[in-house]
């Protein structure tokens, strides 16, 4: 009897702190929206190569038209993961997770645009990939555990691209942009729901 | 075999609510415990929102804010968002210090039932 009062108790326990991560946590991260996300920047990193060295500024262009094709295949799938799961996506912990994730992003929209307009094109990966790890470290702690650990991952990948020439920044975003968000894409679509 | 593990279970939770003298059996019950802590981690939550936590239906939800809130655990504040009504909840410094005293209650029973 103590052990089945004890396994009781421990369920109960179990129960509470599931609720509870549950009701503060926006959970609708698009696993496979990330994985296709990153199939596309892949695709990228390849067409926009040998700009760096002829025209960073098309280069810069390639990257910002796949930036609004991922907003928008994120956006969709993540739209179609929380109808799926039936989350709100204005709910408290949603909310709050916006907030932390837009707030570098806008940062670093502001700071292409200053840096495009003096002409300086190679910080720019640098500052993406830092800018968008911060997005998901800051917003993790509204979100599943395997965010901050993304965010940090781009984080280290910006600090290396901070050290070398365009053309291996081009390649570290295509590491970046491309292979994490295909591995945490794979995780996050096996281990919660899609 | 479930037959007997849900057996042993149910015989558990009545030992649990007649072993402990003040233990809250308010909040014992699955869906109103799961109500409470979720209001414990969120300042306001409206009633879909909170459906869409529980996984359950409209009229469950209703019965149980509504024992909640008779018991001054939670209060409702009623509104309209343009023509739509609108239905936030909050938990009250008594619900907090209920599920408080019920985790502590469900800590004590592991600690005095511990595997030697």
């Amino acid at each position: 009897m103590p052990d089945a009062l004890r396994d009781h108790a421990v369920d109960n326990l179990r129960y509470i702190r599931e609720t509870m991560e549950r009701a503060g946590s926006f959970t609708s991260i698009p696993g496979w929206g990330g994985f296709i996300i990153g199939l596309t920047a892949l695709a990228t990193t390849a067409i926009a190569e040998p700009l760096t060295a002829w025209t960073p500024r098309l280069w810069l262009w390639t990257w910002l038209g796949e930036a609004v094709l991922a907003g928008s295949i994120g956006a969709f799938t993540m739209v179609r993961k929380a109808r799926r799961a039936g989350t709100l996506l204005a709910s408290g912990p949603a909310r709050r997770f916006f907030i932390s994730y837009f707030a570098p992003m806008v940062v670093g929209a502001i700071l292409t645009a200053a840096m495009v307009r003096i002409g300086s094109y190679e910080p720019l990966p640098a500052m993406w990939l830092l800018l968008y790890g911060t997005a998901f470290v800051s917003s993790g702690a509204f979100s599943i555990r395997v965010i901050p650990i993304l965010g940090v991952c781009f984080m280290i990948l910006g600090l290396a691209a901070a050290f070398v020439p365009l053309g291996v920044g081009n390649l570290l975003l295509g590491a970046g942009f491309g292979g994490l968000h295909i591995i945490f894409g794979l995780i996050i679509a096996r281990s919660y729901g899609g | 075999m479930a037959k007997a593990a849900s057996g042993a279970q149910r015989t558990a939770r009545r030992v649990v609510q007649t072993a402990i003298p003040d233990f809250d059996r308010l909040i014992h019950e699955k869906t109103r415990l799961a109500i409470v802590s979720a209001l414990a981690v969120n300042p306001t939550l409206t009633f879909n929102e909170l459906k869409a936590i529980l996984k359950t239906t409209d009229g469950n939800v209703s019965v149980h804010t509504r024992k909640l809130e008779e018991a001054n655990y939670l209060t409702c504040r009623k509104s309209f968002q343009g023509r739509m009504p609108r239905t936030e909840y909050s938990l009250t410094a008594a619900g907090r210090r209920a599920l408080e005293r019920y985790l502590n209650h469900m800590e004590a029973l592991i600690r005095a039932t511990r595997r030697v």
